[in-house]
């Protein structure tokens, strides 16, 4: 019996102290939600002045840019997909992976070689323990991702889709993330990224096109290009020429793309580690109060025990000694 | 009697907006040379150079921020100068910089040393 409550206590201990610790994460993860919302809001009115800027670009230049066009029959896409670097945010990496999975499916079908290009370390071992191939792996800063990782990145896949698909490049970027819709909800999506639809049809028509193959209206850019909307475009004079400048500002464009995506995901991320560690907290606390429901059993028992030992002794004794 | 006027200037970087207000005069550097922007300009977009950005200020005073990978739209007295990467000149650690241009000493990165001697050449303007 005693032994049983000494093991009953220890378990009321450790689990107490992983209480602690995940309120702990809980707590980290909630103000990083925050820092990741606000990052993505500095990085509004840069994304806003490029759309703007490209819109008027697209508008004069030619428009036979590999990252514009696009190919008939494409037959090598990348796949970014983006997970995390540390577990304890219950399935967010692998909510991304499976469809980024099932996007690899989809692409296969269409006669489409599909080479992924990895973020976050868990997404990283994951390719790696299946032994699969990869464009590239990118790993240490899914919780606070910076413009030089996104650049890195978006430098990584501009030069695959700038290679010549006979050479080993792609034809097609596509992005598998999470969005974060609110601090509840957050959308595993698939995008398109590339080659970007820029055709000579009503501005409403080109957004619902774009809305439809991003299969979601949320995205940063469209969300922007529907604010810049409604002013007529100005009659812009390009320095060099409007090639050149379309020739600058797409990269900068995709940059700005990996880079809203990845702020976004660092939001989810966030927030589906908080959701994990609350609900992890909430277990802790409710198996201490078991534990401890039991450990006081255990303890009653122990001393019904030795009163009814003691009991027994004395009657025994009184027995003998009235003999 | 031409009022003058004023531009409404916006400096912002990739990840944050570096510096917003009005000035009499946007001086930046384009591939062809140095482009002075006042108000009641052309639209213009323009692809920069790594190197400083000076607007002058409606009060007389004078922002300089070293800029890399951007380019400047113009349109209706509304300024952007929009960059990968800018940092005003008193954010500029000049020390630091000088630290990073002796370790690019010999490496092969031409935009990375391009970028920190214009970050340095900024810095003395303060």
């Amino acid at each position: 019996m005693g032994a049983q409550l000494r093991e009953l206590r220890e378990r009321i201990r450790s689990v107490g102290s992983i209480k602690k610790i995940t309120r702990a994460q809980e707590l980290i993860a909630t103000s990083r939600i925050a820092k990741a919302q606000q990052s993505a809001e500095a990085a509004r009115p840069y994304t806003r002045a490029l759309v703007e800027a490209l819109e008027a670009a697209a508008d004069r230049a030619r428009l036979d840019h590999p990252l514009i066009e696009g190919v008939g029959t494409p037959r090598r896409s990348a796949v970014l997909v983006v997970t995390s670097d540390s577990g304890f945010a219950g399935a967010y990496s692998a909510n991304v992976i499976r469809e980024a999975e099932s996007l690899t499916g989809l692409l296969n079908g269409n006669g489409q070689e599909v080479r992924p290009y990895v973020v976050g370390r868990k997404g990283v071992n994951w390719f790696r323990f299946r032994s699969r191939e990869t464009g590239g792996e990118y790993a240490g800063f899914t919780g606070k991702p910076t413009y030089a990782d996104a650049r890195a990145i978006a430098d990584d896949l501009l030069e695959a889709i700038n290679t010549p698909t006979d050479d080993g490049g792609v034809d097609e970027i596509h992005v598998v993330s999470t969005h974060f819709k609110n601090m509840v909800t957050q959308q595993v999506r698939a995008r398109r990224l590339f080659p970007i639809v820029v055709e000579d049809v009503p501005e409403e028509l080109q957004h619902a096109e774009i809305a439809a193959q991003r299969g979601d209206t949320g995205g940063a850019a469209a969300e922007s290009r529907a604010g810049g909307d409604n002013h007529a475009l100005p009659l812009y004079d390009f320095e060099p020429s409007a090639d050149e400048v379309l020739g600058t500002l797409l990269p900068q464009y995709a940059g700005n793309l990996v880079y809203t995506t990845l702020l976004d995901a660092a939001a989810s991320e966030w927030a589906a580690r908080r959701r994990a560690m609350k609900s992890a907290t909430d277990n802790a606390g409710e198996l201490q109060e078991s534990l401890t429901r039991q450990a006081n059993s255990a303890r009653q028992a122990e001393i019904t025990q030795e009163i009814s030992e003691i009991v027994g002794g004395a009657d025994a004794l009184a027995t003998a000694g009235s003999e | 009697m031409v009022v003058a006027k004023e531009l409404n200037v916006e400096v912002v970087a990739a990840d944050r907006k570096v510096w917003s207000g009005s000035a009499s005069i946007v001086i930046a550097r384009t591939p062809d040379g140095e482009v002075g922007v006042m108000a009641g300009h052309e639209p213009v977009l323009a692809v920069l150079v790594t190197g400083p950005v000076t607007v002058r200020t409606a009060d007389g005073g004078a922002v300089v921020a070293a800029v890399s990978g951007g380019f400047l739209s113009v349109s209706e007295d509304r300024v952007a100068v929009l960059a990968e990467q800018a940092v005003l000149a008193e954010e500029v650690d000049a020390v630091g910089v000088e630290a990073e241009i002796a370790q690019l000493q010999g490496a092969d990165d031409e935009a990375a040393r391009q970028w920190a001697e214009a970050r340095l050449g900024v810095a003395s303007h303060r």
